[in-house]
């Protein structure tokens, strides 16, 4: 995605600014037990949070989201769309693959609060209602998952991967698909998905 | 009658596609609840010793923080012995019950907060300090347990006279399962009961540790689990998080949801553990092998005694009198292994398959014909005879599909940069089966559903098991609803060790049957069934409508039958107990691997051309499901052979790749071509549907033919795993 910020989003460095003053309480060498259970503090802390203003899947959204929120977790824990999944958190397997102003991007190295304005698109936002994007009809015809945990992040990244016209062939799709892993090993089945569906648009 | 076979051996399309496609389907951790908390682990920085404080003032002073939980804390717990969870021999792990620490990244504490950021960020201000002691780590440094021995005829003096006698060392490396979902867990009390959305293989096996843990009866604890994200044997038992996610949510009085990070995994959960796997063999001049000695070492933990069935290809695999296994686990400070994919017979395959390929080399006779000249007539381990073995099939058509005659010498045939080499190898999966159960109703409306607790970790058990239950049932597919993942439905087995279909799907034949044949009966001796009087044998169910043969125009349904009785459904439970065949027959599935691959010739990178896989697996219910098996059993090889490796830091344990951008598995452009193969066919002996298993056999082989590859194309023999670009400087 775009290394410019969007207008209104937090920057680098007051995120980091916030999280030092979470840490900045002197640390002690007492041993102490701990008590189980604490009253909880406030669960959201102004210092540390912020608003955001997006569109989900065609949907407007207003949100107060702590600053530290990816936007996976936003899209999980906050708003209930968990289609989209969470592999490794550190943007290495491509689970959790969303579209961002209609580029793909990996929704867990993706900071929420820069969204601002943003137009996000996830698995949930593809089919039009009953009908199914011709990429997850082709993933269901050629049978192109097993767990079916991978998929979500795979279709998100192959409709970006056709629309960025990445499938001249199947070694090319091959390359090009590459940032989502299938442990299930469904790959030669998802460069056919792909090819499929590039062929219909 | 027997009723028609219309679903079975046909390649439909996943009942659950629609689900996963679009994200409906909900795994362990899309399980929200309101007023749920979340829970972080904090692990051990030390491989081994003692805890001797935990100051976690910084992190309870956090907002939204409600709890940071330790053994300083912790509620006690039972920890009654449970027999029925896949816990290895030994004593295991109880989280968060006392100071010592048996492993770099054991669980020492839980952070517990009102939102994910809030219980990360204070998991990572809970300080802990050690008293820490240095780990035993590598297979050399641990205590050897006892051994499996095996033996027959006389091996030291057959290998002392044999023209040709050879020993290897091999050494695969331990790996992870890596499945694509994390583990995770959801936890809710009410009272005494509690609920939890785990990642599973085995549902009952959940349900009886939380019982045994938390001192409550079995019915007290509900497992839900209909989706699995891929596990690969990782979620054979449960794991401390689970327990740990439990005790949180039990402390707090609020649900709580524990999701292990993917670093957490390579700890927190099992892995196939590493090998020194030796052979020395005996064969003559034209490669008729007659003796083996096998002297495996294998990683455990200091507390559980892991165990896999690694001698079985050794016992049996081969024809040969003479065998001597010396088989034992090494007590090491790390964490309990535990079966991934085709567990035992995945590793013996590799150094046995490659020995053979040294051998072959050795005497100068084509790989493929010397195991040709190796195959047994019966099972010489056991003495049993094969119920069927095709293993000659498989490797006759494999060499065929491969192209096996463009084979050249070794490092002789090249493309460009590129050296190119073909290689092979057998293997076997022994094929299993276990007490299983399903209910089976038939609604008023015509429709069907079948529950059994069993889990759909991705083979496609929802699919194959809607067909049988259809076929037996005699109604279409989109009739049949199968129901998967819950504790409140019949046990059922592990959902591992490709048992699934041979076990749950015989119950749901039994319970459809059943259900049937209560229907015929009802007709029959209903005065206002056109089928009155008609010999129930003669009756056979097509799209949920009752004919007798030969006259199509006798007919009833089973919607107006159950209308016309006042019958709102008919129910049973359908039940599978293994027979007697496993004590008179050698059961196996087998598979021929064949491997193509490119080495480039001044760089060694090694690029996989193309994998041909043939399986005599019995009966397949689904061939559009058991080809995606079979390139997922290849490529889960492709990783083994050529990329995944388990690092771990020799001088405190510490896992150093424990992350998917240092854990290398394959991806899509590390695989071209693959293609699968099953033979025509069915197994007699073992289940009435006549299935092996699949999801193991398809595995095993794969390694070992690529290895065998990459020393027909380079003439350099690599017998560790995986080989890599150093390996062949």
């Amino acid at each position: 995605m775009s290394e410019e910020l969007p207008k209104g989003s937090v920057s680098r460095r007051t995120l980091l600014a916030s999280t030092a003053s979470l840490t900045g309480v002197a640390a002690t060498n007492t041993l102490v037990a701990p008590a189980a259970v604490a009253s909880p503090a406030p669960a959201v802390d102004a210092a540390t949070s912020g608003q955001v203003s997006l569109r989900i899947n065609g949907d407007q959204h207003t949100l107060t989201v702590d600053n530290r929120t990816s936007l996976l977790d936003l899209l999980r824990e906050q708003l209930g769309l968990t289609g989209t999944k969470k592999g490794c958190d550190a943007g290495a397997c491509g689970a959790c693959t969303v579209l961002v102003d209609g580029r793909r991007v990996n929704g867990c190295l993706t900071l929420a609060r820069r969204l601002d304005g943003a137009e996000v698109t996830t698995v949930e936002g593809l089919a039009d209602g009953d009908e199914l994007h011709p990429l997850q009809q082709a993933f269901i015809d050629h049978d192109a998952f097993q767990c079916g945990f991978c998929t979500p992040g795979q279709i998100v990244s192959g409709t970006a991967c056709i629309a960025e016209g990445h499938t001249g062939s199947a070694a090319e799709i091959r390359e090009w698909m590459s940032g989502n892993i299938c442990r299930c090993g469904a790959y030669t089945k998802i460069v056919t998905a792909v090819h499929q569906a590039a062929g219909r648009r | 009658m027997t009723q028609p076979r219309n679903a079975v051996g046909v390649g439909h399309a996943r009942v659950e596609g629609r689900l996963k496609v679009t994200g409906q389907a909900g795994y362990a951790a899309d399980h929200n609840i309101d007023g749920m908390l979340h829970a972080v682990i904090v692990d051990a920085t030390v491989g081994r010793g003692r805890i001797t404080g935990i100051d976690a003032t910084r992190a309870q002073a956090q907002p939204g923080v409600v709890a940071v939980i330790s053994h300083l804390n912790a509620t006690r717990l039972t920890y009654r012995e449970n027999p029925n969870s896949n816990h290895p021999p030994g004593e295991r792990l109880q989280a968060l019950q006392d100071d010592r620490v048996r492993f770099f990244g054991q669980p020492v504490a839980v952070a517990v907060a009102a939102t994910l950021q809030q219980a990360q960020h204070a998991a990572s201000l809970v300080t802990v300090a050690y008293a820490a002691e240095q780990p035993a780590l590598g297979l050399g440094e641990g205590t050897p347990n006892a051994a499996e021995s095996y033996a027959r005829g006389d091996t030291t003096g057959a290998l002392a006279a044999a023209d040709v006698r050879m020993t290897m060392a091999y050494a695969p490396a331990r790996t992870h399962h890596n499945p694509m979902e994390p583990h995770a867990t959801v936890a809710q009390w009410d009272g005494d009961r509690v609920t939890v959305w785990d990642k599973t293989q085995w549902i009952n096996a959940t349900q009886a540790e939380l019982a045994s843990v938390f001192d409550i009866p079995r019915a007290q604890v509900r497992v839900v689990n209909p989706y699995v994200g891929g596990a690969f044997g990782s979620a054979l038992r449960p794991w401390p998080h689970v327990i740990i996610a439990a005790l949180a949510a039990r402390m707090t009085r609020r649900p709580v949801k524990l999701v292990l990070t993917r670093r957490q995994l390579y700890f927190g959960t099992g892995y196939r553990p590493a090998y020194d796997y030796r052979i020395t063999l005996g064969a003559d001049r034209r490669g008729r092998l007659t003796a083996m000695e096998h002297t495996i070492r294998a990683e455990t933990s200091s507390y559980e005694d892991f165990r896999e069935a690694v001698t079985a290809a050794g016992e049996s695999l081969y024809s040969m009198p003479n065998v001597r296994i010396d088989y034992r686990s090494v007590a090491l400070d790390v964490n309990t292994p535990i079966w991934k994919r085709g567990p035992g017979p995945a590793t013996a395959a590799f150094a046995i398959e490659v020995a053979l390929d040294e051998l072959a080399h050795r005497v100068g006779v084509d790989p493929v014909e010397l195991r040709l000249r190796n195959e047994p007539e019966k099972d010489e381990g056991s003495g049993l005879p094969f119920s069927t073995r095709r293993l000659r099939e498989c490797l006759t058509t494999g060499a065929r599909e491969i192209g096996w005659q463009r084979r050249a010498r070794p490092g002789t045939r090249r493309d460009g940069d590129w050296l190119i080499g073909i290689g092979m190898a057998a293997g076997n999966y022994h094929t299993v089966s276990a007490p299983a159960q399903a209910r089976v109703r038939l609604n008023a409306d015509g429709t069907a559903f079948v529950e059994t607790a069993s889990s759909d970790m991705g083979p496609g058990t929802y699919t194959s098991m809607t067909q049988v239950a259809a076929d037996a049932l005699g109604l279409t597919l989109d009739t049949v609803q199968m129901r998967l993942g819950d504790s409140l439905y019949p046990p059922t087995p592990p959902h591992g060790g490709s048992m699934t279909m041979a076990s749950i799907g015989t119950a749901v034949l039994n319970g459809s049957d059943t259900v049937r044949r209560q229907a015929i009966d009802l007709a029959v001796k209903d005065r206002n069934s056109p089928l009155y009087g008609t010999a129930p044998d003669k009756i056979v169910v097509r799209a949920g409508r009752l004919t007798v043969r030969d006259q199509p125009g006798r007919a009833d349904t089973y919607e107006r039958l159950l209308a016309r009785n006042n019958r709102d459904h008919l129910e049973a439970v359908g039940s599978y107990t293994p027979n007697d065949a496993g004590q008179r027959f050698s059961m196996s599935a087998y598979a021929a691997t064949f491997a193509e691959v490119a080495v480039d010739a001044s760089l060694g990178l090694i690029r996989i051309r193309k994998l041909v896989g043939v399986y005599d697996a019995g009966r397949i219910v689904n061939p559009r499901l058991a080809e995606s098996q079979a390139i997922g059993g290849m490529v889960g090889g492709i990783g083994a052979a050529l990329l995944e490796h388990t690092v771990t830091d020799v001088r405190d344990g510490r896992i150093v790749n424990a992350n998917l951008a240092d854990y290398l598995v394959p991806v899509n452009a590390d695989v071209p071509d693959l293609k699968a193969v099953y033979l025509n066919g069915e197994d007699p002996h073992m289940v009435s549907l006549g299935v092996k298993g699949l999801g193991e056999v398809v595995h095993v082989g794969v390694a070992p033919a690529i290895a065998n590859a990459v020393f027909n194309a380079t003439g350099r023999r690599v017998r560790s795993l995986p080989i890599t670009v150093e390996a062949l400087q």
